[in-house]
């Protein structure tokens, strides 16, 4: 390449750069920093967003979107990642950043409605078509001789609900914890696999055609059904099962430091608006509101389910007496 | 020797030595000694507590048993294609040389993913393979095969230029004294390519007992089954436990390092004796 070549390139560059560093002045960009699935749900509450912003508060705003999972995300912003706002599936991983460098306020969850948490899935079942093995309750999963896809409960959030759902439906029914460890115990010696992610798990068991059936969140059995046809798969309600609400919260140190405090508030407010909620339904995640809950309602079974606030006492106690180093789950997969 | 070392024809041995010295401190040393700055943090009790128990040292024999057997299985092979290839002409042999590279340059996680697809009861080589009982994928033998997937470049791409310098005169004059075949192979050839053979699977190993990408897809990480040792440590990392994961790669980091000295010590030793047979 000529040195003139080179030289008019750098120009197109560096005028390039310009362009983009005037557009930016103009504009209030945010970070979301969220978990893995969420993915395809904020591709479209962004875009209403911006168009809600521009039109209710005349802000030009742009939402950058980061994901991966859940708790790896939330060492990134610890690391120094600078989200304005961070969409979870459970409260541990924005808890860590209360403790770990005071980067979100302690109350959190009084900041928004529903202890801040725009929408709930569960976890249910996915097995194949026809249901061949009659999985159809909990107790069906822990037959012997049938495989069952879970993810990772050490590493995945959606592999925490699969496990504590099951602890929960055995305590609920038995009334006692060496039950309930029974019952856990017998269904992850069923598990042939353990993916990292829920998405690993949704794969071994629709493309790799591993197991009888999967156990993963509503929303990502409702989607699976819909891209990998209804033909293939069904979905099962358990008798009970776990509530699953996924937490937001406002990153105040970095919206402080960066003045973007009244757009991130405006953002997660806007989950819970009904154009939001709708968005959340569309996306096969349970909606707060419940007049768009009643909208979707053929979507959304009634489905009985308990928390792990009410029935576990929290989720640090469940995380230390179950998911610790040493704690019961690594103790039942150790001695099977 | 002594003579070799003091007279230099380029100068600047001290320049290039401070340099060498401040960029490997920079790139590799520190990083490093961060790791074991915060192992420090724990009690010596703590420590063999984190890095004792059954599950993780299950997965010490995984990662460093399927390491060093796939190094192996990598060295049969990779010296017959470095052969194969340095001493044969045949049509698309440009084109073999270069597939060679391509577990250097693909993702890893790509190369997992392609593997389980492959040996899936319901993969192209799985639905043929799992009537005959054999289970490759979600299996410690599908960790084997990924890391033979990484590996296989090393070995191949360092025997290869030695073999170039190894003339077949050699071989030839072997013969003509009266060698048999087998003989020129194990007094000519393998003492030659030894030292590059060993580089090859310190390579390789070294590889395999870090890689995670390609694994953790096909290897179905059932605890003290098929977990291997990364594993542990981002599964650490998830659950915010720095110190426990720091504790767990201080002892891979040990223990690599040591195998490789050995095996750098058994080549500077093949080296010799080599050197003593020509």
């Amino acid at each position: 390449m000529s040195i003139k070549n080179t030289l008019s390139w750098l120009g197109f560059l560096l005028s390039f750069t310009f362009l983009l560093a005037v557009a930016a002045l103009a504009q209030t960009a945010i970070l979301n920093v969220s978990y893995d699935v969420a993915r395809e749900l904020y591709k479209d509450v962004n875009p209403a967003f911006v168009a809600y912003a521009k039109d209710k508060l005349g802000e030009n705003v742009v939402v950058n979107q980061s994901h991966g999972g859940s708790s790896r995300q939330a060492l990134s912003v610890i690391g120094g990642l600078e989200a304005d706002v961070i969409t979870m599936n459970q409260s541990p991983d924005i808890d860590i950043l209360v403790e770990r460098g005071g980067l979100v306020d302690k109350d959190w969850r009084k900041k928004f409605p529903h202890d801040a948490t725009p929408y709930t899935t569960t976890t249910v079942f996915l097995v194949r078509k026809g249901n061949p093995k009659q999985i159809k309750d909990w107790n069906d999963l822990v037959r012997p001789g049938l495989q069952v896809i879970v993810p990772n409960p050490k590493t995945s959030g959606n592999g925490r609900y699969t496990y504590l759902a099951a602890w929960g439906y055995a305590l609920i029914n038995e009334g006692n914890e060496d039950a309930a460890r029974t019952f856990v115990t017998k269904l992850f010696a069923n598990v042939p696999v353990l993916d990292g992610g829920g998405r690993g798990a949704t794969t071994t068991f629709t493309q790799r055609d591993v197991g009888d059936a999967l156990i993963t969140f509503e929303n990502e059995a409702i989607s699976i059904q819909k891209e990998l046809g209804a033909d293939k798969f069904d979905v099962v309600y358990p008798s009970l099962s776990i509530d699953g609400s996924a937490p937001v919260a406002v990153v105040d140190k970095n919206v402080d430091k960066k003045g973007t405090r009244k757009i991130a508030e405006a953002y997660l407010q806007f989950l819970f608006s009904t154009d939001g909620q709708r968005i959340i339904a569309k996306h096969n995640f349970r909606p707060r509101d419940p007049s768009v809950l009643a909208e979707y309602a053929e979507r959304f079974p009634a489905i009985k389910t308990f928390s792990v606030d009410e029935k576990l006492g929290g989720w640090a106690e469940a995380n230390k007496k179950h998911f610790a180093d040493g704690a019961i789950y690594d103790q039942i997969v150790v001695k099977k | 020797m002594a003579a070799a070392i003091t007279r230099r024809v380029l100068p600047g041995f001290g320049l290039s030595l401070g340099f060498t010295l401040a960029y490997l401190s920079l790139i590799v040393l520190v990083p490093l000694a961060a790791v074991f700055v915060k192992t420090a943090t724990l009690s010596l009790s703590e420590f063999w507590a984190i890095v004792s128990t059954p599950r993780v040292v299950a997965t010490y024999r995984l990662s460093f048993g399927a390491s060093l057997l796939a190094a192996a299985i990598n060295v049969v092979f990779g010296v017959l294609l470095a052969w194969s290839l340095v001493r044969y002409s045949f049509p698309g042999k440009k084109l073999i040389d270069a597939l060679v590279d391509l577990p250097f340059a693909l993702p890893t996680a790509v190369a997992g993913i392609s593997l389980t697809a492959l040996y899936a009861k319901n993969g192209w080589l799985g639905q043929y393979l799992e009537p005959l009982g054999i289970k490759v994928a979600f299996t410690p033998l599908g960790v084997l095969v990924a890391l033979v997937f990484i590996g296989l470049p090393f070995v191949v791409r360092t025997v290869q230029p030695v073999l170039e310098d190894l003339d077949v005169e050699f071989e030839e004059a072997a013969a003509s004294l009266g060698a048999t075949r087998w003989q020129t192979i194990y007094r000519v050839v393998i003492p030659t390519l030894l030292p590059a053979i060993l580089t090859g699977f310190a390579l390789a190993f070294a590889r395999a007992v870090g890689e995670y990408g390609s694994v953790i897809f096909i290897a179905g990480n059932l605890p003290m089954v098929s977990e291997i040792t990364p594993l542990i440590i981002i599964t650490k990392l998830e659950q915010y436990d720095y110190v426990g994961a720091t504790a767990v790669a201080a002892v891979m980091l040990v223990a690599s390092f040591i195998l490789l000295l050995l095996i750098n010590a058994l080549q500077a030793w093949t080296r010799r004796s080599a050197r003593r047979i020509t």
